[in-house]
């Protein structure tokens, strides 16, 4: 059982953000998910799982790409051609 | 381009486009001037691209999805984008942040998800065509409830390069349309290595479907036609593998023992890369704006509470809590075992049948509302999930109807081996038609 302490936790985690209205349905919804996941408990299987693959790794070469325009578009604050976020300090 | 455009101005009742582009110029090609819908979930440049969610309003990508700029070599054009459940997480096409897809067989009821919105389009003949995208059946489910062809393709042969990613080791992009022959030949189109992609794979596609199906053998499992499947679509199912046989198919009766823990193992891990996937919405270069003035955690909290549906909510938390520490050995580690075991079924299966067939969906489409517990939800992807867990293909077609609503047969294959599922819901297709 997961109680509402620990959702607040976890929504904390994932910087999700939630109310304090919604924590009572989430907790009630995530134990009852949660519930059903406890089945993978019975999974029997090897847990090392080796695959005949490689990785798809090249050579870091310099290509055309997207204008610098372009790519601030999108974003809803920018300063001197630069992406402003808020503070992290 | 060659001058030539069509006009695109549909009667959307069904609230199947989120996006539509009215005069749209076209080049020559293999569907030159053939109008398809595209989920909004990949990325059409200089066109707004939301996957349904707040989070993503006005966001309007620089640059084409990879199967977007191959379908406009091939001269289609590209008439709209789709509804669809917020970054494709739902079964229904009602978690869309702009308003639920309504099925036109019957709009009291969902049209499946998540390309709901696409499937609503092919359905109601406003396009010829539409591409979705198959994360745990988000294509055939419903391609099965709104009555058309819908493949999952094997995963690797179509680019994800441009698709906004929820999961990406389950999900594919894939053709929708109302004939076999379209899905085919739309697979045709968007099916290739793309260098841009590290999961793609040099296979493409250029086969032509063949209803010659004698000798064929075919899997029926157990599970496919036991608890939880509605005893009418399994009736109706059934009916469809005879017409199978009488055109000189053998069936042979299989048991997929690993699908008890499908679902959980579908879930945890789709859950898990979502908490990963979905942290790069943060409000800062594109989407709604994150106050700056703000600190960090704060700003990000903000902008994420408003702009997630409350089922994308719940997943990106119920992954972040199954990655927490303390949880993982329990969790996605047992998760990745099941999914193994999925694949070993699977591959013991097809070393004796060709092909595997069972119900796509095991109800009709629910009613708008139906769904409302979200596990009642997710247990309704029972028959979908196992396919994308093992990366093999699935092709779903329309094989009659229960309480006049359509059902789909699925046909399931071995991996790379998309053009044999195609073949086999050719001849059911050519068989019934």
């Amino acid at each position: 059982m997961v109680t509402e302490h620990e959702v607040t936790h976890i929504a904390e985690l994932a910087d999700i953000g939630i109310n304090t209205g919604e924590l009572e349905t989430f907790t009630h919804q995530f134990n009852a998910i949660l519930e059903y996941f406890d089945t993978l408990d019975q999974v029997r299987g090897e847990k090392t799982v080796t695959r005949d693959l490689g990785n798809v790794l090249r050579e870091d070469v310099v290509e055309p790409s997207l204008s610098q325009e372009d790519v601030l578009r999108n974003a809803a604050h920018t300063e001197d051609g630069f992406i402003k976020a808020p503070r992290v300090m | 381009m060659t001058g030539h455009q069509i006009c695109f101005e549909p009667d959307d009742r069904y609230n199947a486009f989120l996006t539509t582009c009215t005069n749209v110029p076209h080049g020559k090609g293999k569907l030159s001037g053939i109008a398809v819908a595209v989920k909004d979930n990949i990325s059409t440049r200089g066109i707004e691209t939301t996957c349904a969610s707040k989070i993503l309003k006005g966001y309007v990508p620089p640059y084409d999805a990879h199967v977007v700029d191959l379908l406009k070599q091939s001269g289609a054009a590209i008439v709209g984008k789709t509804n669809m459940d917020e970054f494709g997480m739902g079964t229904t096409t009602e978690n869309s942040a702009f308003g639920p897809t309504l099925n036109p067989c019957d709009t009291s009821r969902v049209p499946g998800g998540s390309s709901g919105g696409s499937a609503a389009a092919v359905a109601a003949g406003m396009v010829r065509m539409a591409l979705g995208t198959d994360t745990g059946g988000s294509i055939r489910c419903p391609a099965a409830f709104c009555g058309i062809v819908g493949l999952k393709p094997t995963y690797g042969r179509v680019s994800r390069f441009g698709l906004i990613a929820y999961a990406n080791s389950l999900e594919q992009i894939g053709p929708m349309g109302r004939s076999v022959t379209d899905v085919s030949t739309l697979m045709g189109v968007i099916a290739g290595y793309d260098r841009y992609d590290s999961t793609s794979v040099d296979k493409p596609y250029t086969h032509t479907p063949q209803p010659e199906i004698k000798g064929l053998k075919i899997g029926i499992p157990g599970e496919y036609f036991g608890a939880g499947v509605d005893p009418k679509v399994a009736k109706v199912v059934n009916t469809a593998i005879g017409r199978l046989e009488e055109l000189g198919a053998v069936t042979v009766p299989c048991r997929i023992p690993s699908m008890e823990y499908a679902l959980a193992a579908y879930y945890v891990t789709c859950t898990c890369e979502a908490s990963s996937n979905l942290a790069r919405f943060d409000g800062v270069r594109y989407g709604p704006a994150a106050d700056t003035n703000k600190s960090w955690h704060a700003a990000y909290q903000e902008v994420r509470r408003a702009g997630f549906g409350t089922e994308v909510r719940r997943r990106i938390m119920l992954g972040t809590f199954a990655l927490s520490s303390g949880y993982y050995g329990k969790y996605y580690a047992k998760a990745q075992i099941a999914r193994e075991n999925v694949k070993r079924d699977f591959a013991r299966i097809f070393s004796g049948v060709d092909v595997i067939a069972g119900p796509t969906m095991p109800t009709i489409a629910f009613k708008l509302g139906e769904k409302s517990d979200p596990l009642s939800m997710y247990l309704s992807d029972i028959l979908t999930v196992p396919v994308n867990l093992a990366g093999i293909p699935a092709i779903s077609v329309p094989c009659g109807k229960v309480e006049g609503m359509p059902v789909g047969l699925q046909i399931m294959g071995r991996p790379f081996e998309d053009e044999r599922v195609i073949d086999v819901a050719y001849a059911y297709e050519q068989a019934v038609t």
